[in-house]
């Protein structure tokens, strides 16, 4: 051995890719910037902004904003989260949730409502607007009167029903030494198994054509010997069925849906490609395309052109329902006004959206919406 | 191809099948030539597809069904939901990223390396703001690792409930990363003392975060850029995601775009109104990131029935273990009466999946296939009953019970319960 210890340590070092020192990459991090990424709100307050705000305006910009989802009174529409109720429940078979029942922070409401909602226009609320909807929450969840503000200096007298309702994990104590003894391996039963529950029962599987499971693997061999391997005896007739399903690379598919496609292709292509993207700010509501049905807005295939309020099995607000009874229309010019403003257009509408408010956003969604037709 | 070989075909294919059929395997004899072989077939005689055909290859047409599912009724909108990896169609370990599963919370988004920007700051004594570029400079490590939804097979907390590994346990993947150690980018900021969680945040409209203590975020966790061999997919977090090796998936934030280095843990809504376990007691347990050790027979399986009759069979499946090694896997045919260890086929490496094959012999009658796994701390996969006797039915989180599937005479197989 030649080499010196030093050297070896040296090699050794080099070997592991390990920082040592700092590198200098990187830049500092300007103030304005992280103000701007780092809203964060901590249990004990720290990162509140400057702010306030009451349950009744709370009220209403949770009506304006919240309410298409969650309900008017925080009750959760469809399966959307409820927000409110569900005090005591925690023990029942069937547990509500909420962020009076459950939730263990204020501080976590806002922090979760000024970064992360509304849901598809996330970031949009300002600061006095969250602390209203907070209040409005802790009113709505009976913790507050209504005429309750909430400020920045009042945030952290507020403690949530649940506070201490959490513990750290536990399972290294109550469940690794149970779980961590030699396993049996032989004359482990004291009675042969008996089924209890089936899954087949439920019927909530995603399913094939064919009734199997979604994704269930086809055949290796051909329908012919399928059918033989159930009860065909070995001198089973030579001629396959007539009806014998044609092989999985011979069913066109793809020229039939291209063709299909080209049909339609009326509009310009690079201002449905822009419709796409903004389309994405009503997705959360509306579903285009194959298989699109009712959520918590209509389905729009064949909207442009359509009777307004005209979906089938989609309960209307009165003000669309009542456009649509005198014969409206959405068309481009109808179509524009309702897309820039929502409420102005149908007073009292449903559709919890601040509108587009550029020309161009709302030619591209309506050029997107046109290319979607009804079945 | 004309109708007459195919005819032929069918009917030699017709007298090999009968012979499966039987109780005991006997080898298959053929009654007329194949003319799979004694015909000169088109693939045989004319050009293949060029290259260039597919400058990005797909899957070959005969294997579209190998792919991500939804499980519609589970949530409201497709924005923020999830999907499930095709695992009982999949062999070896790694997750190829076209079906791995995908769990949005406010839809993949679509962000650029040149618009990539990662803040580090909070306490630590140089806030700074990192480029993709500047990430690239760092020294790079590569590790492989599982990446398993909290909620996996959280739907069968009351029961059997879905027909298929790939619903009941497909929220999950395994890939091998390349990236740089957390810790190297948190050394180059300086971590200040009285620093003791690392907060990550997503730069989606969602912008999921999540607390992660210091000592975890100094150990093995990735700011990874690459998957499998080629940059991550949009679905995946492009450009740049965590990897937290061993907890659970929500914690593994996609388009990561803020570390922030906080005394206290954030308690966000994702570790407090989510990914929290609610006991029976009506309390709930909060920080349990680890996921424990856990397996599932991906073959034979509801969506993988045996359809060669009896006879030799290939018992397949995953293990894993977020504590370290998997060190056995033992399968049941009858119910979990007697067991017996599977090959476990490869290496089986911390925190990563591992697979186990289990060679027999089927007599073609009804079975109950299980598989139970043991890590290297002695942890042993526990029943779903044992678990619900600790935590009760609305635990929703961490169920990493033993799976249980019924083979059927016929080789249909379902996902049942059993007493």
């Amino acid at each position: 051995m030649s080499k010196s210890p030093e050297i070896l340590l040296a090699a050794l070092l080099l070997a592991t890719p390990a920082v040592a020192e700092p590198l200098g990459l990187g830049r500092p991090a300007l103030p304005e910037e992280i103000a701007a990424w780092d809203t964060t709100v901590l249990p004990d307050g720290t990162g509140l902004p400057e702010g306030s705000g009451d349950v009744l305006t709370g009220e209403e910009v949770f009506a304006e904003n919240c309410a298409s989802c969650h309900g008017e009174f925080a009750e959760g529409l469809d399966s959307w989260p409820v927000l409110a109720g569900g005090n005591g429940s925690l023990t029942d078979p069937r547990p509500v949730k909420t962020i009076g029942s459950y939730w263990p922070h204020l501080s976590t409401v806002y922090d979760y409502v000024h970064r992360s909602m509304p849901f598809g226009q996330a970031q949009t609320l300002s600061v006095d607007d969250t602390y209203a909807i907070t209040a409005f929450l802790l009113y709505s969840n009976g913790l507050v009167e209504d005429d309750f503000t909430l400020t920045r200096e009042n945030f952290a007298s507020i403690a949530l029903p649940n506070a201490t309702g959490f513990y750290a994990d536990d399972r290294d104590q109550t469940e690794y030494p149970v779980f961590s003894v030699e396993p049996c391996m032989a004359d482990c039963r004291s009675a042969p198994p008996e089924v209890t529950k089936r899954a087949v029962e439920l019927n909530v599987t995603p399913k094939d054509e064919d009734g199997k499971p979604a994704g269930t693997l086809p055949p290796l061999t051909l329908a012919a010997e399928t059918g033989a391997t159930e009860a065909a005896p070995a001198e089973a007739p030579a001629e396959a069925p007539a009806e014998a399903p044609s092989e999985p690379a011979e069913a066109p598919a793809e020229p039939a849906e291209a063709a299909e496609t080209e049909d339609h292709a009326a509009a310009d292509p690079a201002l449905v490609e822009a419709g796409e993207k903004v389309f994405r700010k009503c997705a959360a509501c509306h579903k285009v395309g194959d298989e699109a049905k009712n959520g918590v807005g209509p389905a729009l295939n064949g909207v442009v052109g359509k009777a307004i309020a005209s979906a089938s099995d989609f309960k209307y607000s009165k003000p669309l329902a009542d456009l649509g009874a005198s014969g409206g229309i959405w068309d481009a010019a109808s179509l524009h006004a309702f897309l820039q403003d929502p409420k102005g257009f149908a007073k009292g509408t449903k559709m919890a959206f601040a509108g587009l408010k550029k020309p161009e956003d709302r030619d591209a969604v309506i050029a997107y919406l046109s290319t979607f037709f009804e079945d | 191809m004309t109708d007459e070989p195919k005819t032929s075909r069918r009917a030699f294919l017709a007298g090999t099948a009968a012979a499966g059929a039987g109780l005991v395997a006997t080898a298959a004899t053929a009654q007329t030539p194949d003319p799979l072989i004694t015909e000169v077939q088109e693939w045989a005689s004319v050009f293949g597809d060029p290259v260039d055909a597919t400058p990005y290859g797909m899957p070959i047409e005969f294997e579209s069904h190998v792919v991500r599912r939804n499980v519609e009724w589970l949530t409201e909108s497709t924005a923020s939901s999830i999907n499930f990896t095709p695992i009982h169609a999949l062999e070896g370990t790694i997750t190829p990223q076209g079906c791995a599963f995908e769990r949005h919370h406010s839809g993949a988004i679509t962000l650029s390396k040149q618009d990539y920007r990662l803040m580090i700051n909070g306490l630590v004594d140089k806030p700074l703001v990192f480029t993709f570029e500047d990430l690239l400079r760092f020294p790079r490590q590569i590790s492989i690792a599982f990446c398993e939804c909290a909620a996996n097979g959280g739907m069968e907390w009351g029961g059997a409930q879905l027909e298929g590994c790939q619903f009941t346990q497909g929220m999950i993947h395994n890939m091998e990363y390349t990236g740089v150690m957390l810790r190297d980018l948190l050394a180059e900021a300086g971590v200040k003392p009285e620093g003791k969680w690392v907060y990550v945040e997503g730069a989606d409209a969602s912008s999921n975060g999540r607390s992660i203590p210091l000592e975890k975020a100094l150990d093995d966790v990735m700011v990874a850029f690459f998957a499998n061999g080629e940059a991550l997919r949009k679905e995946h977090g492009y450009p740049v995601r965590l990897v937290v090796p061993g907890w659970e998936g929500n914690m593994w934030v996609k388009w990561l775009r803020r570390i922030s280095v906080y005394d206290q843990a954030v308690e966000s809504r994702e570790e407090t109104s989510k990914y929290t376990d609610l006991m029976p007691d009506g309390r709930a347990r909060k920080w349990t990131w680890v996921l424990d050790a856990k397996s599932v027979i991906t073959q034979p399986s509801p969506q993988a029935p045996i359809r060669h009759g009896a006879g030799p069979l290939v018992i397949t499946g995953l293990a894993w273990s977020g504590n370290g090694k998997i060190t056995r896997v033992d399968i049941s045919t009858d119910g979990g009466n007697s067991w017996t260890p599977a090959r476990i086929t490869g290496e089986a490496r911390s925190k990563a999946l591992t697979r186990f094959h289990y060679d027999m012999t089927w007599d073609g009658s009804e079975m109950f296939i299980m598989s139970r796994a043991v890590d290297e701390t002695g942890y042993v996969q526990p029943t779903k009953q044992a678990l619900r006797e600790i935590r009760g039915v609305n635990n929703v989180y961490h169920n990493n019970g033993i799976q249980v599937w019924w083979v059927r005479a016929d080789g249909e197989v379902e996902n049942v319960e059993i007493a």
